[in-house]
């Protein structure tokens, strides 16, 4: 066990070089950073040259990369164009976007694996079709439709909770932009339990807990649920990584400044400094959970044995 | 004098067997069919069979007989839909079974009532220990604590001779060898000493040598606790060792009963007949081996009048137009041949081997 767990957190070294010099070559082949940043005016030169000089942009990429990295290490995620240090960005969009993930994650399992527990035991009936029919749905509607909906309808016209989320985060404002981001993966995970919990209700060994003369509800949950959810646990770790991701469109709809919010802002204005940050803690968070979901496979599982 | 003579009959078919007259477990007339798509099959169509303390039945029939579906109707474990249970009665220590309500039936099963499945490596749950899915028959009937039932677990290992059942009751059923598993699987069913057990071919899955050893237990068990067992099987040498009657299913019918010495000395069914015959011998070596010919039934389409009429050798006009109810075989002076049984009209002919 040790040894898989180091070997795993020695693979993602070059896993971790590898997506963050793509990121890097990416965010400069949208074009010359300065440009942007002075937007329609023409720059003037001898301030442009003062900006290149200061983040390195005059040396090639490959170099501009190893010198970054070398930053890195030292915790120093270099500044914005506007002079703000990104690692000060990143300390407040992280904790925003955690929240609203954790928010999002629990709407997710809860409802998620729910709905397709109740769904894949009444195979054929009322709750499995109602179910199916609204996860096909809530899957084929882009999430910024559901979110401006939902935004509107619930927020200001009835004005059950805050249409935006305001600064501090509370709960109760979280909680529709958790739902719009956990809307698509929730109906992921129902339809997975659902397909996991039909498959193993058939399986002998529910057959054999029924004979043994259990209560209906701990052959369920003891021996179904717990089997059938091996398979939706993977798909939830890596989720978890797409979930404070992708929050990009919830968190403008809503408003939150978060991951997605300045990850989008970096993106417009070219700022590769602040893009290439975020997405290395992303890239980290992503790698972390895969581990995680891969160790929490083998607790599982009792047939998976990692040496 | 008439009823000293019947108690006498009575007497020298059960020597082995309880005394009391009511049997342990009386199933009349089961019916049970499964509603599919492609329509209905029947998969029970009026079983009658009855076991004692202390005896053992053996359930012989090829693949979708029924035999297994019997099984299952009786332990309540039927997958409803599709199937359901059209008809009959399932008598268990004087109460129909059929008639009691879900909770009733979930606190006879595991406790009163067993089952042993085929494939314990599919039976067993993977992700529980072996003590646990053993100890939980004494959480969940006994309300024993963890601890108490860890401790039982182990006994029970033991009893089934499991080596280190000290060592190994932490494992997972996947690290056991497969008649270790089905040990196990009998342990989990011996758990709380039911009065029945049902073994749906314990011994299918395992090489020969194994089954030996699991049939032996099995049966050593059985005595030491004088339970009622219904062994189900498509294995005609399983039988003969351990069963003391045997019931002949096919169609979802029982197309003979006898005692077990007397069904393979002389089968008054011609298809009991065919699977004598199939069975491989030393002395027959070279030869080409017997087959049945033809398919089993489909069930969706079971044919009128004998179910085996299309395959039988002797069939004959009636066969195909009337059902063949059980027959009580005589010998040929008419005496009555105790507990024997045969649904062919034929049976005569048969028995004599004519």
């Amino acid at each position: 066990m040790g040894r898989y767990v180091l070997r795993r957190l020695l693979q993602m070294i070059p896993v971790f070089i590898g997506t963050t010099f793509l990121i890097f070559v990416m965010v400069h082949a949208l074009g010359d950073p300065v440009n942007a940043l002075f937007g329609d005016k023409a720059p003037d030169p001898a301030v442009a040259a003062q900006i290149r000089a200061q983040y390195n942009l005059n040396d090639p990429l490959w170099l501009q990369y190893v010198k970054y990295m070398g930053n890195l290490f030292r915790w120093d995620f270099g500044t914005t164009f506007s002079g703000q240090t990104v690692t000060s960005l990143l300390a407040t969009a992280y904790p925003a976007t955690l929240k609203l993930t954790a928010v999002a994650f629990t709407i997710e399992v809860v409802f998620g694996i729910g709905f397709g527990l109740i769904s894949g035991l009444r195979r054929g009936g009322v709750a499995d079709n109602s179910v199916l029919i609204l996860t096909l749905v809530v899957i084929s509607i882009p999430t910024f439709v559901t979110g401006y909906v939902l935004q509107y309808l619930i927020g200001v016209k009835w004005g059950i909770v805050p249409a935006t989320a305001g600064d501090p985060l509370t709960l109760q404002s979280l909680l529709l932009p958790g739902i719009v981001l956990a809307s698509v993966s929730l109906a992921y995970v129902a339809r997975l339990t659902r397909t996991t919990v039909a498959e193993n209700s058939k399986a002998d060994y529910v057959r054999t807990a029924t004979a043994k003369g259990l209560p209906r509800r701990r052959v369920v949950i003891n021996h179904l649920l717990r089997n059938s959810l091996i398979p939706v646990v993977t798909f939830l770790g890596t989720d978890l990584g797409a979930l404070m991701g992708g929050a990009l469109v919830t968190e403008r709809i809503f408003n939150i400044h978060g991951v997605g919010f300045y990850l989008y802002q970096g993106i417009v204005r070219q700022n590769s400094n602040t893009v290439v940050g975020f997405v290395t803690i992303l890239v980290i968070v992503f790698l972390a959970a895969n581990l995680l979901v891969d160790l929490l496979y083998a607790v599982l599982d009792p047939r998976i044995r990692y040496a | 004098m008439s009823t000293s003579v019947s108690s006498a009959s009575a007497g020298s078919r059960a020597d082995t067997v309880d005394s009391s007259d009511a049997p342990l477990l009386q199933v009349n007339d089961l019916h049970v069919e499964f509603r599919t798509r492609d329509g209905v099959a029947k998969a029970v169509n009026g079983v009658d069979y009855s076991v004692r303390a202390g005896e053992t039945l053996a359930v012989l029939g090829e693949s979708g007989s029924g035999k297994s579906v019997t099984a299952q109707a009786i332990m309540g474990i039927l997958d409803s839909p599709p199937g359901h249970i059209t008809g009959g009665e399932i008598i268990f220590k004087g109460r129909d079974l059929l008639k009691l309500g879900s909770e009733d039936r979930r606190q006879i099963r595991g406790a009163q009532m067993a089952m042993i499945f085929q494939d314990a490596l599919s039976s067993l749950n993977p992700v529980h220990t072996v003590g646990a899915q053993l100890g939980e028959m004494y959480r969940v009937h006994k309300g024993s604590s963890r601890k108490e039932a860890t401790a039982k677990a182990i006994e029970l290992m033991d009893r089934v001779r499991i080596p280190a059942a000290k060592d190994r009751v932490n494992d997972y059923p996947h690290q056991f060898s497969g008649g270790m598993r089905q040990r196990i699987m009998i342990a989990m069913a011996l758990a709380l000493e039911p009065d029945l057990i049902i073994a749906d071919e314990p011994t299918t899955a395992l090489d020969v040598t194994v089954q030996a050893q699991v049939m032996d237990l099995l049966a050593e068990l059985q005595a030491e606790y004088h339970m009622g067992l219904i062994l189900i099987t498509h294995d005609l040498g399983v039988v003969a060792d351990v069963a003391d009657k045997i019931a002949v299913m096919y169609a979802g019918r029982i197309v003979e009963t006898a005692p077990v010495g007397e069904l393979y000395a002389r089968p008054a069914h011609p298809y009991t007949r065919g699977l004598l015959d199939s069975i491989p011998r030393l002395d027959q070596k070279g030869q080409e081996l017997y087959a049945i010919k033809g398919l089993p039934p489909n069930l969706l389409h079971i044919p009128a009048g004998c179910a085996f009429n299309p395959r039988c050798p002797r069939a004959q006009e009636i066969c195909r137009q009337e059902v063949p109810r059980l027959f009580q075989v005589t010998e040929n002076d008419g005496t009555e041949l105790a507990g024997r049984g045969s649904a062919c009209f034929f049976w005569k002919e048969t028995l004599n081997g004519e």
